[in-house]
């Protein structure tokens, strides 16, 4: 099998996740390159969880629908998934839970007690029936053991061993040459990407699918402080006051808390404050569907924040792009001084990744203040980028949300006064433009690089849309800047085009409004906006219908 | 033109009880390093101090002074970070953020501008407006009756509970020296007349008096002394001086503790 899904699945708290992690480990070091799904509903016992593990020789950025392996905890992971398995897939379940006449039952429960584990423990007994099953070699699944089971390595591995035992070898997974690459969800990639390039805070009020970029910085010891404030407005408003004093400051959320910021986003453009900003979208309006995902914020984010301003929107679809933009956006908004959205949804930021690194990612140089004179903070400049210097020194820093001069004081009688300073900002959102339109990966083209038919998507509808595409004449455009918009970059890839079709998780097709202020007018729309994220097999459908 | 001074013009309405507060000011940080001090403001009448006053100011949205004080303490301890505010500002919009300040003990001191009302706006009733009071929001009177926001600061753990009044300058800027010097989250609540909307000049010279420091470490005696005075017309004693001051660790101390002992590449490889 070159390319094979498992969906492990249960109730939240019999540990569904953790299995699937392990699976997923152990896939990897057999060479196999992984895409992990963790499905959740917005409760803490109970429900229903699962995580989908995709194994394939090639790098993936998706799921797939199709399951060649069901391991289920519970009787509802049967009953949801079993109408998704392939005819020859194999089934393993917890015979303590679950009556099935066919598969494979292990009485996970009973041997977990009986080796001296608890019933959470079920969930060893289940990946080592699953190992044994494909043929992983026993020293495999204990050095992953001995990795992933910090805690009770001993018991799970009596477990496991009892089973592995006990239980036949189906087939035999063949190792493959690849060498192993990090997991890592697309949050913990961004927050490892804004580190290389000098992250000092990051701020936050607990929000999915957002929340875990906290856990995972407080839970290391990089030199990040992690800050947990009263609400989303202190939270950025802490994160300006931080930027002022000289210390690189990142705020995560969801389009809630999003929303509570955006008079901070007005606040970071007039004050020429650099912030990071992390929208990892869930399905709105309002709170929506707090654990599942959609695309449905970017009309909003693009026109957040009052005035006449504009700033840095980037949307990575998966965690080498997570990685890699994390760092690059940070060091964009201190280069520009302003705000900048970092725009991810639910399935990059908790789906598990392959990591590679393609471009060195460290803290780039700023453009300090010499110490000669009398320090402006808005100095009126050619390119509109004023030096920077921070309060504690020599200078006097005067940071204001008020229109104001070169040195900080309101502005309010003099119109020309009023005048120059919105033309120097206006002078650098051309600067940021510039650097856009300098950047050979504001966008990222795949497929038929000659073909007419066009498919232009974004985010996480990009690793669907370009498996789809595999099998049609199709070119897909990615979008991965979206303000300033990449326009020369884009329409030189539509010179030869004949059909544009754009695919999105939203249902007004937010993209697309965007192309078309851009001149860019959509012959089709795939849409999808039911909080589940949109499968390659899906637009493969759509696709047949239009091509 | 003292170093203190911008020569900006000054807009306050004459008579106004913010020229107390900013002289008071400027008269207790003579002798600080000036270049370790950063002041924040809200926006209200109090905030334009941030356009008059020569040193480093972060003057911020509307009831968001106090956030950013927190992040610029945070970024750079070493920093003495003052927070200028408003009733308008920290108690109606903001009041969230001064509760949780006072809360965590951020080493940061609050010097609220108490003048009972939205003046900038040309008159509403605040938190801490009297019971029935008419303002152009309000021309039958206020349907609601104030808090009395020192109580709350106590309830909120404020290490330093102060009050001063800005028509005791003297008071106001040995108050603000020793709230300034306090470490720890200190608040300086000084009842500022508006002489256009407001003016309680004659009420605050009549029934205000100075208290001497005693059993400041003392929640009860502190709460006796808060309680004196309701924010009501009614001709009851205000008393100005240090309520209440205790020691406790500091919010930046306890919160900044990530230490640099793994690298992303080390990670990385832990993630294989």
């Amino acid at each position: 099998m070159k390319d094979f899904t498992i969906l492990v699945g249960g109730q939240a708290g019999q540990g569904s996740r953790k299995a699937g992690l392990v699976i997923a480990k152990i896939l990897n070091n057999l060479g196999y390159r992984i895409f992990i799904y963790d499905d959740y509903e917005s409760l803490i016992k109970g429900g229903h969880s699962f995580s989908k593990i995709r194994a394939s020789d090639k790098k993936i950025f998706t799921q797939s629908s199709e399951l060649n392996f069901i391991l289920a905890l519970d009787q509802k992971t049967l009953d949801k998934h079993l109408n998704n398995l392939k005819d020859d897939g194999i089934i393993i379940f917890n015979s303590d839970e679950i009556k099935f006449d066919k598969g494979l039952g292990i009485n996970a429960e009973t041997i977990a007690k009986e080796e001296g584990g608890s019933s959470i423990m079920a969930n060893t007994a289940i990946i080592a029936a699953f190992a044994k099953t494909i043929g992983v070699d026993f020293d495999l699944l204990k050095n992953t053991f001995q990795k992933e089971f910090k805690k009770g390595f001993d018991i799970n591995l009596k477990i496991a061993e009892r089973i592995y035992n006990e239980v036949d070898e189906k087939l035999k997974i063949e190792k493959l040459d690849n060498k192993p690459l990090s997991l890592i969800t697309g949050n913990e990639a961004l927050a490892l990407g804004a580190t290389k390039a000098g992250l000092d805070i990051y701020y936050a009020y607990p929000m999915t699918p957002a929340t875990s970029i906290l856990h995972f910085l407080a839970g290391r010891k990089l030199g990040v402080n992690t800050i947990q404030l009263e609400n989303e407005i202190s939270v950025i408003i802490a994160a300006l006051g931080s930027a002022y004093a000289g210390k690189r400051s990142m705020v995560g959320t969801s389009g809630g808390g999003f929303a509570l910021m955006t008079e901070g986003i007005s606040f970071a453009a007039i004050a020429e404050l650099p912030v990071v900003i992390v929208n990892s979208q869930r399905t709105g309006p309002a709170t929506g569907v707090p654990t599942y995902t959609g695309q449905s914020d970017l009309n909003f984010v693009l026109n957040a924040g009052h005035g006449d301003i504009v700033k840095f929107t980037i949307a990575p679809s998966n965690a080498d792009e997570c990685f890699k933009w994390g760092g690059r956006i940070l060091n964009l908004a201190w280069k520009y001084q302003t705000p900048a959205i970092l725009l991810v949804d639910k399935e990059i930021s908790e789906s598990t990744f392959n990591l590679e690194i393609d471009q060195e990612i460290k803290k780039e140089e700023i453009l300090l203040a010499d110490k000669k004179g009398q320090y402006e903070r808005y100095e009126i400049t050619d390119n509109g980028i004023s030096p920077l210097a921070f309060p504690g020194g020599d200078a006097i820093v005067k940071a204001t949300s008020y229109e104001h001069n070169e040195f900080g004081l309101t502005a309010e009688e003099s119109e020309e006064e009023i005048m120059a300073m919105q033309e120097k900002r206006l002078r650098k959102f051309e600067a940021m433009q510039e650097e856009v339109d300098l950047m050979a990966d504001a966008i990222k083209v795949y497929g038929k690089k000659d073909s007419k038919n066009v498919l232009i998507t974004w985010g996480s509808s990009v690793g669907p849309s370009i498996e789809a595409a595999e099998n049609f004449d199709l070119k897909v455009i990615q979008i991965i800047v979206l303000e300033p918009f990449p326009i020369i970059q884009v329409m030189k890839e539509l010179e030869d085009a004949s059909q544009v079709i754009c695919v999105e998780q939203n249902a007004l097709g937010q993209l697309t409004s965007l192309l078309s202020k851009n001149g860019i007018e959509a012959d089709e729309l795939i849409l999808k906006y039911s909080s589940r994220v949109i499968q390659k097999e899906e637009i493969e459908d759509l696709l047949k219908e239009i091509i | 033109m003292n170093k203190l001074d911008t020569n900006y013009k000054n807009t306050w309405c004459p008579g106004c009880g913010n020229f107390g507060i900013l002289a008071a000011f400027k008269k207790a940080i003579e002798d600080e390093d000036l270049s370790k001090i950063v002041i924040t403001t809200g926006i209200g009448c109090h905030a334009k101090l941030a356009d008059y006053i020569n040193v480093n100011s972060f003057y911020s949205l509307h009831g968001r002074s106090i956030p950013a004080a927190e992040g610029i303490k945070l970024a750079n301890p070493e920093l003495k970070v003052i927070v200028f505010t408003g009733d308008g500002d920290s108690l109606d919009e903001g009041i969230s953020h001064l509760i949780h300040a006072a809360k965590r003990n951020t080493d940061i001191t609050v010097i609220l501008h108490n003048n009972r009302l939205f003046a900038l706006t040309t008159g509403q009733f605040t938190a801490v407006s009297p019971d029935s009071f008419k303002g152009k929001s309000t021309p039958m009177g206020s349907p609601e009756s104030p808090i009395n926001p020192l109580e709350l600061l106590l309830a909120s753990n404020a290490t330093f509970i102060a009050r001063s009044y800005s028509g005791n300058i003297k008071h106001l800027e040995e108050i603000i020296k020793r709230a300034i010097s306090h470490k720890g989250f200190s608040i300086v609540e000084v009842l500022d007349p508006c002489v256009s909307f407001f003016n309680t000049a004659e009420l605050y010279n009549k029934n205000t008096y100075v208290i001497s420091d005693n059993n400041l470490d003392s929640r009860e005696e502190a709460l006796k002394k808060i309680r004196e005075w309701n924010y009501e017309e009614i001709d009851q004693k205000i008393p100005l001086g240090i309520f209440y001051e205790i020691q406790k660790k500091l919010y930046f101390e306890r919160a900044l503790i990530s230490k640099k002992e793994e690298t992303v590449e080390q990670i990385l490889e832990e993630l294989i």
